[in-house]
């Protein structure tokens, strides 16, 4: 599963893009974000809140509960501020 | 139209470009957004517009389809920056066309009160004290949300 972060989640974290194979039993954004963030102290602070943090799997916004798999793009971003 | 660029666009020959030819055009309405010398945070020096490549397309072309589906538009321009960019400099540009100055005036103003809220972008000053990024302003959450219809997931 390839993960994405952007602006302040990705300067966080301290990297742009990884490839993670959580367990099976992580089936959902919401546990996947649980999962993510055992992985370092910059994913539990960054994952930590989840009123400041949008999620997209596959290029999609979505919410917690949509489901995420083996071969599926997972991005995490701050609410937008384009224009 | 849709395009994502690092450089500037003049906006006489984009709004020229609109529509050309098409005789049923009675008015063209556009917004070109700057970037300011200070923002609720303090003063600016410049600002990197980040965006996240593939997505940022899809949602931008969704936002036009639903403007299309809105009004009678014939034609839509939307171009948006990425990259560094200092005080005075385009940002973006909305550009709308259609029979009739009202559909044209309220889409553009839909397109831009959108992609604001659902166009992934996100923007990072720099001041005096250092870089910061910009916070989303419940603002332009409301101007979003007036638009009837809103389906926007939390």
């Amino acid at each position: 599963m390839k993960v994405l972060y952007f602006a302040w989640v990705r300067e966080r974290i301290g990297v742009d893009c990884e490839e993670v194979s959580p367990p099976a039993a992580v089936g959902d954004v919401g546990s996947l974000v649980a999962w993510l963030k055992s992985r370092s102290e910059g994913h539990a602070e960054a994952l930590g809140d989840p009123g400041r943090v949008r999620v997209a799997v596959n290029q999609e916004a979505v919410g917690p509960e949509h489901p995420v798999g083996p071969g599926d793009e997972v991005a995490f971003f701050p609410p937008m501020t384009g224009g | 139209m849709i395009r994502l660029q690092r450089e500037d666009f003049d906006p006489g020959v984009e709004l020229a470009r609109l529509g050309e030819g098409d005789p049923t055009i009675g008015g063209v309405c556009a917004f070109v957004g700057l970037v300011r010398d200070r923002s609720p945070a303090g003063p600016v020096t410049a600002m990197t517009l980040e965006h996240y490549p593939g997505m940022t397309e899809k949602a931008l072309a969704r936002i036009e389809a639903e403007a299309r589906a809105r009004w009678p538009l014939e034609d839509v321009l939307i171009v948006h920056r990425h990259g560094r960019l200092t005080p005075g400099e385009r940002i973006v540009l909305v550009a709308t066309a259609s029979a009739h100055r009202q559909a044209a005036f309220d889409a553009c103003q839909f397109l831009i009160d959108w992609l604001k809220t659902r166009a992934p972008f996100w923007k990072r000053e720099e001041g005096p004290d250092g870089p910061r990024w910009v916070e989303a302003r419940a603002e332009d959450d409301d101007a979003a949300a007036r638009w009837r219809g809103d389906d926007r997931k939390e």
